[in-house]
């Protein structure tokens, strides 16, 4: 009786804390009501950068696709390869799927040239066409960061020179962001992941 | 009390075993804080741009210079398991001869690696001989 008991509480218990896998992923960030009543959401700016193949990359590279996004630098002595570790899993498992892709915005934006860029993502066996670094402007850079939640700017106190954070953060097809994940746990990428899948089958239905 | 003395003592040694302590915790500490960051985890280094650490041929081949590399860096191409590795690696000068005595243990026993184990003295001589490295694999190779 006892264990039935136990079972049974158990089975609650799982019930009520698991997470319900068919809800749709939150909107993140500050919100909006137009004078109709409609809620504005906050979305991803206009942004323009190059990538490692010195083509142009910007929000209509990402048409009809969702994306993930984080911020790094080739000479950084902290997380960076974590995040690129754990992005790469991501960048594994999605390898086929062209609804979604990969975008990493270098923060050195004096040292990691598009040539740097390139043999980086090289060395990674990275497919240009779906996983994007790219380089641009400084300000733009550091600004789009704030977009993104993220955290990017210089820092001479900082290894390497710059302050940032190893989130990466999952975009949808309007722009606005869905998900993030500390990009140096590997069992936060996983749930990010699962997040992924979650948001494919939300913004395409009609596929598989 | 002899008997809670066994007791506690096979208890002891249980757990060490139980929990899959390795022989080399304070080694793994310093790898954990030093060294995971770019080797990750489990050693398995990225791509082509960090060299593995674990199963690395690297560590029999070259065993007189890890001890130097660890402490001084590394701005060579080297060569692992037949791939070419040219990034620069930051030393990490304020390890002391034990802690990289340790860490090396650590590395050298886990994730495949049979590197016969490191002593403190060899270590300290290794240290002693940094500058006179012969610069192997080297880009003249190339």
């Amino acid at each position: 009786m006892y264990k039935q008991v136990c079972f049974f509480a158990l089975i609650l218990l799982i019930a009520a804390c698991g997470p319900n896998v068919d809800a749709p992923l939150p909107i993140l960030g500050e919100r909006d009501v137009a004078p109709n009543g409609d809620t504005i959401y906050r979305s991803i700016p206009n942004f323009a950068f190059v990538d490692q193949d010195s083509q142009l990359v910007n929000n209509a590279t990402f048409d009809g696709k969702i994306y993930a996004v984080d911020f790094f630098f080739i000479h950084c002595p902290t997380i960076c390869p974590k995040v690129k570790a754990n992005g790469l899993r991501i960048y594994q498992k999605f390898l086929n799927d062209d609804r979604f892709m990969l975008l990493s915005h270098s923060i050195d934006t004096k040292n990691d040239t598009v040539a740097a860029l390139k043999r980086h993502a090289d060395k990674l066996n990275i497919d240009a066409k779906k996983w994007r670094f790219v380089t641009g402007a400084r300000d733009s850079i550091f600004g789009i960061a704030d977009d993104y939640f993220s955290i990017a700017k210089e820092n001479p106190d900082a290894p390497g020179g710059f302050d940032h954070s190893g989130r990466i953060i999952l975009v949808d097809k309007n722009r606005h962001v869905r998900a993030f994940c500390n990009g140096t746990d590997a069992e936060d990428t996983d749930r990010f992941i699962r997040d992924i899948e979650r948001l494919l089958k939300e913004q395409f239905p009609a596929n598989k | 009390m002899q008997k809670i003395l066994i007791l506690s003592l096979s208890l002891a040694i249980f757990l060490v075993f139980a929990c899959g302590g390795n022989q080399y915790p304070s080694g793994a500490r310093v790898y954990k804080a030093t060294c995971a960051n770019c080797h990750l985890d489990d050693g398995a280094g990225l791509g082509a741009l960090i060299p593995p650490l674990a199963n690395s041929d690297y560590l029999i081949k070259h065993r007189d210079q890890l001890a130097c590399i660890v402490r001084y860096g590394l701005a060579d191409t080297i060569l692992v398991n037949g791939i070419r590795y040219q990034e620069q690696m930051a030393g990490i000068p304020n390890l002391s001869e034990v802690q990289i005595t340790n860490v090396l243990n650590y590395i050298g026993s886990n994730w495949g690696n049979k590197v016969p184990a490191f002593r403190l003295e060899e270590v300290r001589a290794s240290l002693q001989s940094c500058n006179s490295l012969p610069t192997q694999d080297t880009k003249t190779k190339q």
